[in-house]
C-alpha cells in the first residue's frame, strides 16, 4: 500500500514512495530530511508544524502525505535566498519575536503568507491571521511587532 | 494509524461504485482535518479511504433559482472570503470565518462540517437556520434531505454508508431578513463554541411585526437544535424584551448539554438563553434595517 507521489518544496521537485497513512509532517521530516517544521500538538490546534501548500497555511499535521502530490509546499527551510533571509526572518531577529523557537518555523511561514496576500496588514489583520500559531514564550506583542517590521523590509531579505 | 487502500478518483461516478462495493469499511477523505484526527487516534479503521481531492465539479459556488448552490468541496476559506456569499447571503461567510483558524478553514470543506456532524460545529447551525437542504448521491440515485432531518445524534446523520453529500442548496434570504449567527467563546477565539446560535428573522415592513423565524443552537444538544416552539411564540409580534425572554426559556427548556471543558451543563444552558435573546435582537435589528 505505498504511492509515488511527486512534490515541489521549496522550488525543489521530489519523487518519494510513501505508505498511504503516512502524514506530510513526517515525509518532510524523515523521508526529505527537512526537520525545520515542528510538530507540537498533532491535533491542529499549534500551529508548529505550519507548511504553506500552494502558498496557503495548513496544518502538515492534519494532512496525508498523498495530499501535497503534485502540489508545492513551501517549509522554513525555503524562505531564506542562499545567505539572504526573508524579511520575515529577519525581522523576528531584529525585533525579538522568538526565545526558545519552537514555535518559530510555523510563525515565519504563516507570516510569510500574510505578507504574501496582504502586504501592510493592520494589528487587527495581523492577529487574525496569526491566531493560530500558538507561543509559550513571547507573550505576542514582540511577533506582532516582527510582522509589523517587517513590511518596511524590502521583499526577498535585507 | 492502521494501514488502508487509498483511493482518488476523478469522477463521481466511480466514487459512487466504490461507496457500493466497500461502503461500511470505507471512508470518505475531503479535508481531513477532522478525519485524519480519528485515524491516527484509531478511533476508525478503514480498509478503504477514498479521498475527494482529485473529484472535479463539486468545488464551486453557484447561483440559481433564487438559491445558492455550494459544492460539497468548497473550503471554509473560499465561504468566508467568496463575493457571491457575501453579497447575498453574509451571515454564511461571517459564520465560516468564526471555524477554528485558518490553517483549518484553508482545508476543511462544507462536505466535511456537515457529514462530521459534531454538534459544537459552527457553520451546520446557520446553515440550518437559512432553511438549507443537503443533496445525496449513491450509485442507486440522489436525493434531497432538509438540513434539519439531516443531524440523528452525535456524530449520526442519515447519510447511509454508500452515500455521498454532494452539494448544499441554500435559498435566497426573503426580503426584510436578517441573520445573525453569535459564537459565544469563554476561552479563546479559535475554540469550539460553548454555545452557538444562529438567528433568521423575517418581517413584515409597515408593521414591523415578525413574519417568520427560524432559531437553531450548537453546543446544547446531541445535534444542531432548531426550537420551533420559540419560533411560533415569535410569529406575529413585536420585539419586546418580555418576548425574547419568554422565547430564549422556552429554548433552555430543550436544550440537553453536557458538562465539558467548554462548560458546565448548568452554565451552557443559562448561556443559551443569553445568546438566543442578543441573537434576536440582532437578527431583528438587521430585518429593520434590511427595509427600504
Ligand atoms: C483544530 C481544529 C479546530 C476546529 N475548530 C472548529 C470550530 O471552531 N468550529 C467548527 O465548526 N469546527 C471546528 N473544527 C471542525 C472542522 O469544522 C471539521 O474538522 C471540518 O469541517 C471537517 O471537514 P473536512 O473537509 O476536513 O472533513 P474530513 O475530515 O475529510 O471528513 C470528516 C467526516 O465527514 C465525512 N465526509 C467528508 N466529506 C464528505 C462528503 N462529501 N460526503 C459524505 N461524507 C463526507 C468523512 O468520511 C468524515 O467522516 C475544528 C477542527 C480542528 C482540527
Ligand atoms: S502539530 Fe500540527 S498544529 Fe500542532
Ligand atoms: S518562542 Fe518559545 S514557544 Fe514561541
Amino acid at each position: 500500500m505505498t504511492h509515488t507521489i511527486r512534490l515541489n518544496v521549496n522550488g525543489k521537485e521530489h519523487t518519494v514512495e510513501v505508505p498511504s497513512r503516512r502524514l506530510l509532517i513526517d515525509c518532510l521530516r524523515y523521508d526529505l530530511g527537512l526537520t525545520g517544521t515542528k510538530e507540537g500538538c498533532s491535533v491542529g490546534v499549534c500551529g508548529a508544524c505550519t507548511v504553506l501548500m500552494d502558498g496557503k497555511p495548513i496544518s502538515s499535521c492534519l494532512a496525508l502525505a498523498l495530499f501535497a502530490d503534485g502540489k508545492e509546499i513551501v517549509t522554513v527551510e525555503g524562505l531564506a535566498r542562499e545567505d539572504r533571509l526573508d524579511r520575515v526572518q529577519q525581522a523576528f531577529i531584529d525585533y525579538g519575536g522568538f526565545q526558545c523557537g519552537i514555535c518559530t518555523p510555523g510563525m515565519v511561514v504563516t507570516a510569510k503568507a500574510l505578507l504574501d496576500e496582504n502586504p501592510d496588514p493592520t494589528v487587527d489583520e495581523i492577529k487574525e491571521w496569526m491566531m493560530g500559531n500558538l507561543c509559550r514564550c513571547t507573550g505576542y506583542y514582540k511577533i506582532i511587532e516582527s510582522i509589523q517590521g517587517a513590511t518596511a523590509l524590502e521583499p526577498g531579505g535585507e | 494509524m492502521r494501514a488502508f487502500e487509498y483511493r482518488e478518483p476523478d469522477n463521481l461516478e466511480e466514487v459512487l461504485s466504490l461507496l457500493h462495493d466497500h461502503g461500511e469499511d470505507a471512508k470518505i477523505i475531503a479535508g481531513g482535518t477532522a478525519l485524519v484526527i480519528m485515524l491516527n487516534q484509531r478511533l476508525i479503521m478503514p480498509s478503504y479511504l477514498i479521498s475527494l481531492r482529485k473529484l472535479a465539479g463539486l468545488n464551486s459556488v453557484d447561483s440559481a433559482d433564487g438559491a445558492l448552490q455550494l459544492g460539497a468541496l468548497v473550503t471554509h476559506r473560499e465561504m468566508e472570503t467568496s463575493p457571491v456569499i457575501r453579497d447575498q447571503i453574509p451571515v454564511l461567510a461571517e459564520t465560516f470565518r468564526q471555524v477554528a483558524t485558518l490553517r483549518i478553514r484553508n482545508m476543511a470543506t462544507v462536505g466535511g462540517t456537515l457529514a462530521h456532524a459534531d454538534p459544537s460545529q459552527d457553520s451546520p447551525v446557520t446553515l440550518m437556520a437559512l432553511d438549507a437542504r443537503v443533496g445525496l448521491s449513491s450509485s442507486g440515485g440522489s436525493r434531497e434531505v432538509p438540513l434539519d432531518e439531516f443531524f440523528t445524534d452525535y456524530y449520526e446523520t442519515v447519510l447511509q454508508p454508500d452515500e455521498l453529500l454532494t452539494h448544499v442548496q441554500v435559498p435566497l434570504p426573503k426580503p426584510h431578513t436578517g441573520s445573525i449567527y453569535l459564537k459565544f467563546l469563554p476561552k479563546t477565539e479559535d475554540d469550539y463554541a460553548t454555545v452557538g446560535v444562529a438567528a433568521s428573522v423575517e418581517i413584515e415592513p409597515s408593521s414591523q411585526l415578525c413574519r417568520e423565524c427560524r432559531i437553531v443552537l450548537g453546543g446544547v444538544a446531541p445535534t444542531p437544535l432548531r426550537v420551533k416552539e420559540a419560533e411560533a411564540l415569535l410569529s406575529g409580534q413585536k420585539l419586546a424584551p418580555e418576548l425574547l425572554h419568554k422565547a430564549a426559556s422556552v429554548v433552555q427548556e430543550h436544550t440537553d448539554p453536557i458538562s465539558d471543558s467548554r462548560g458546565a451543563a448548568d452554565y451552557k444552558r443559562e448561556m443559551a438563553g443569553v445568546c438566543v435573546r442578543r441573537a434576536l435582537e440582532q437578527a431583528w435589528q438587521r430585518a429593520l434595517t434590511e427595509s427600504p
